[in-house]
């Protein structure tokens, strides 16, 4: 009762943060992405290598920059009071229907990634705190610090010359076995190999942040007079490092991963070029270069939502992991 | 019926043969049937035909057909017109159309397409505008002839009906479609060898054969994917990991050219198609008041060493291109008109003269450099430091394809610039447009952007335009490269190869002057 209260309060105070925040959002982007020189129609004529006034007048009206700027903004906000993300010209097709296709695969990617980072960080970070000061924590700890500082470009491209092109293991890029028409078991196989390699990569730069976090937060916990208290009341040590320990020093973990999660997003730029893999990433990245703003205010939207959700849901876990923590 | 590919099979081999790549006659002979090519394209189109697009030659002609096609060098070869004839005017071509082809919905190909297609292109097409200006209408006598009728002659319009250009579109589709929006898969029909089956956006598309394709056996291959990836690393990696089979354009470095030359299963395919005539120059904004003196531009070509752009910047996969007409051109390119010497001490005393003296700290004046971003920014370092060398303090910007457009081509915000205005098949179509007095526009991308003005290049110009004579017309462009040469509102560099990487076991791929644009009916695998 009390806890689906205080959910619903959650999610009331959600709502009424986000409308406002999603609407500078897109204000902003829109008045920045209106700054950059040249438009759509520069970017089209110029890709086909040859134009006449009368196809950039024909491609600004199509692409509805014949009028002025503020009249651009308020027939947007128009179509999205209708929950329509409008058509994307240089496509043909409508924004939702662009990102809808590659919306599943990079929440997966992103899911993968971030269950990869945060599984091994949480173990490594463990690890290394209880073996402080030792040589295990020691190596693990310049690991870290490699995958910290070395690009994910780089670790992306040698894990494929490793495992694509020396070994041939794992696939050296896309999303699937192309017009492979697999189905079932075989289906999802087939995108789990095509997602370890860029899951991976995108992985270990916050692997590197996990570990460094758990081990600090662990070292810190193992001092509280409780965890002296469970290792003398007779548990058995596993026992006291899972359950007081490692889930207390979960907390700032879970934090930062909440926070993560909208730079994953955007650091999928990378990865998902290095590995041919038809993101979000690539998407916003190559709308900002084609000035093709409706899908890119699109996926700015889209990527706004899903980062006030991931902080709603960072913010239920908390609550879950530490009780104490009251959900304002 | 004899089919058309049968008289370039031979030529194909032998050019194969000639890329180093062995290709036993046995193969031409006897193709074999099946296979899926790999086919990799640095980036996505809005849509895959060309039919209001000119970034797509590559896909639009395996799904599409043209009137006619090309052998290696831009002779015209049947394809969807059987045999075509001229009047004595040069006003009327008649075209006579293959009999029996289907589009990939099964409704009949006829006259009513091609002139539909026609007067589409005319419509919506980015060159089409320019290419089909003088066509006034096009006849239908019959299902099976069409008749294209001209105001003025338009000796350029036979090159310009290939696959890659100028797609034969179904009537009954684009009827109530939309001129300016891209084809989307619904749209995608057509008569050629290959059907589009699936398109990711981002990723891939994939194109089925066309069992009912009008040119049996052909097609021999079952599938062609096409792969749109961006990174230049990822391609390396893919042809190496051997997700592979195709890529044109340099689609690895051309710094790791040397190791794939040496590659157990890929093969590297250096030539240069007349279709695209590649041509990389630098055009010279003649607004700025410095460079209105001709001594200053002479200087500035002086001051290049386009032999070693060719080696250094290119690492050999170009070819100097010193006329406003490139090399690629074979037919219309002048070998009178040759690169300016490469003469420091020359460039020096052409500046000293021209009346700026180096100044303390040695240099002479500044001058801003731009270059489009779709070439090696190598090259436009090259040109900033020789440059530097004789007292010119140019500096370049790096400015990605938007903001590059708008400051050449709008904001004129440039002194020199590295462009790739490339020839096309035409000089009348693809050079014109960069030194017509009357096409400088501002706000227009790839016009006249050095500004130049000369009444008597304009008339050559125009009167080569309309010259069916090719003897007549090949002495005005000759003319005219002499001149544009003589005047320097353009340093013309280098034309790039097209540098292709293929599998070493696939065919065939590249048989006329369309380069990849081929329609890929006649690619298939050897063992």
């Amino acid at each position: 009762m009390l806890e689906n209260r205080r959910l619903l309060r959650v999610l009331r105070r959600t709502v009424v943060q986000a409308v406002p925040t999603i609407l500078g959002i897109i204000v902003l982007n829109f008045l920045l992405l209106k700054l950059a020189p040249g438009d759509a129609a520069d970017v089209m004529a110029g890709e086909f290598g040859a134009a006449t006034e009368e196809t950039m007048v024909m491609l600004r009206q199509r692409f509805g920059l014949d009028v002025p700027v503020l009249q651009q903004l308020l027939a947007y906000l128009g179509n999205l009071a209708q929950f329509s993300l409008g058509q994307s010209p240089r496509y043909g097709m409508p924004v939702s229907e662009l990102i809808g296709q590659r919306l599943p695969s990079t929440l997966m990617l992103m899911g993968m990634a971030l269950a990869i980072a945060l599984g091994i960080g949480i173990a490594l970070g463990t690890a290394m705190a209880l073996t402080a000061g030792r040589w295990p924590d020691r190596v693990l700890s310049v690991v870290s610090l490699i995958f910290y500082s070395v690009p994910g470009f780089w670790i992306g491209l040698m894990l494929i010359v490793l495992f694509s092109v020396k070994l041939g293991w794992l696939p050296s890029g896309g999303q699937e076995t192309i017009g492979a028409g697999l189905t079932g078991i075989d289906y999802v196989l087939d995108r789990l190999k095509h997602m370890i390699l860029p899951a991976t990569s995108l992985a270990l730069f916050y692997v590197a942040i996990y570990g460094r976090l758990t081990r600090a937060a662990v070292l810190e916990v193992a001092s509280q007079d409780y965890v002296r208290t469970a290792a003398a009341k007779g548990l058995p040590p596993l026992a006291v490092t899972l359950r007081h320990i490692v889930r207390n020093a979960l907390l700032p973990v879970t934090t930062l991963a909440g926070i993560h999660l909208g730079g994953i997003l955007g650091g999928a730029v990378v990865v998902e070029t290095v590995y041919s893999w038809p993101g979000l990433g690539r998407l916003a990245f190559e709308s900002v270069m084609r000035r093709d703003f409706n899908v890119l205010l699109g996926v700015l939207l889209l990527s706004s939502f899903l980062v006030i959700i991931a902080n709603t849901l960072v913010d239920l876990l908390h609550a879950w992991l530490d009780p104490r923590v009251e959900v304002r | 019926m004899i089919s058309p590919f049968l008289r370039t099979a031979a030529a194909a081999a032998a050019l194969l043969a000639g890329a180093a790549l062995v290709a036993p006659a046995a193969d031409a002979q006897q193709p074999k049937h099946g296979g899926t090519l790999r086919f990799v394209m640095k980036y996505e189109p809005p849509t895959l035909s060309a039919l209001n697009n000119t970034s797509t030659p590559t896909t639009s002609s395996k799904i599409w057909d043209g009137l006619v096609t090309y052998d290696i060098d831009l002779k015209p070869l049947p394809m969807l017109a059987t045999s075509w004839s001229l009047s004595p005017d040069g006003l009327q071509y008649t075209f006579n159309l293959r009999e029996g082809v289907t589009f990939h919905d099964g409704k009949p190909f006829t006259s009513a397409d091609v002139a539909f297609s026609i007067m589409r292109l005319k419509a919506g097409h980015p060159r089409g505008r320019g290419t089909f200006a003088n066509v006034t209408e096009v006849k239908t006598p019959d299902a099976k002839t069409a008749v294209v009728v001209l105001s003025k002659p338009s000796p350029y319009l036979l090159v310009a009906l290939g696959p890659s250009e100028s797609p034969i579109v179904p009537k009954h589709v684009f009827e109530n479609f939309d001129v300016a929006t891209p084809p989307g898969p619904p749209q995608h029909i057509g008569t050629g060898p290959f059907v589009l089956k699936e398109w990711v956006r981002g990723s891939h598309a994939v194109l089925d054969r066309n069992p009912n394709y009008w040119d049996k056996p052909r097609p021999y291959l079952d599938r062609v994917i096409i792969r749109f990836m961006p990174d230049a690393a990822a391609r390396a990696a893919a042809f190496e990991a051997g997700d592979l089979d195709l890529g044109g354009l340099a689609p690895v470095p051309l710094s790791d050219m040397e190791r794939y030359k040496t590659h157990p299963r890929l093969a590297v395919d250096t030539r240069s198609f007349a279709y695209t005539g590649a041509q990389h120059q630098m055009f010279i904004n003649l607004d700025t008041p410095i460079l209105k003196n001709k001594k200053v531009r002479e200087a500035i070509a002086h001051a290049l060493d386009l032999q070693a752009i060719v080696d250094t910047v290119f690492y050999g996969y170009a070819k100097v291109s010193p006329s406003p007409i490139s090399v690629a051109l074979s037919t219309w390119y002048d070998p009178a008109v040759q690169a300016r010497k490469f003469d420091v001490d020359l460039a020096n005393k052409l500046l000293d003269e021209a009346g700026h003296p180096r100044a303390a700290g040695g240099m002479r004046f500044p001058l801003r450099l731009l270059y489009n971003p779709f070439i090696d920014a190598r090259l436009a370092e090259f040109v900033r430091q020789s440059l530097r060398r004789v007292g010119i303090d140019a500096t370049t910007q790096n400015l990605e394809f938007g903001a590059y457009v708008k400051a050449v081509y709008t904001d004129r915000a440039f002194d020199l610039t590295v462009e790739s205005l490339t020839n096309v098949f035409d000089p009348t179509v693809g050079v014109q447009r960069g030194y017509w007095s009357k096409n400088f526009r501002i706000g227009l991308p790839f016009s006249n952007s050095a500004h130049y003005e000369n009444p008597e290049v304009d008339r050559l110009l125009e009167a080569a335009a309309v010259e069916i004579d090719p003897a007549k017309r090949k002495q005005l462009f000759s003319e005219f490269q002499r001149i544009v040469h003589a005047d320097v509102p353009s340093v013309d560099m280098i034309s790039p190869l097209e540098v292709i990487i293929a599998n070493k076991k696939i065919r065939n791929y590249a048989r006329g002057a369309e380069g990849l644009g081929d329609n890929f009916a006649d690619v298939h695998f050897v063992d």
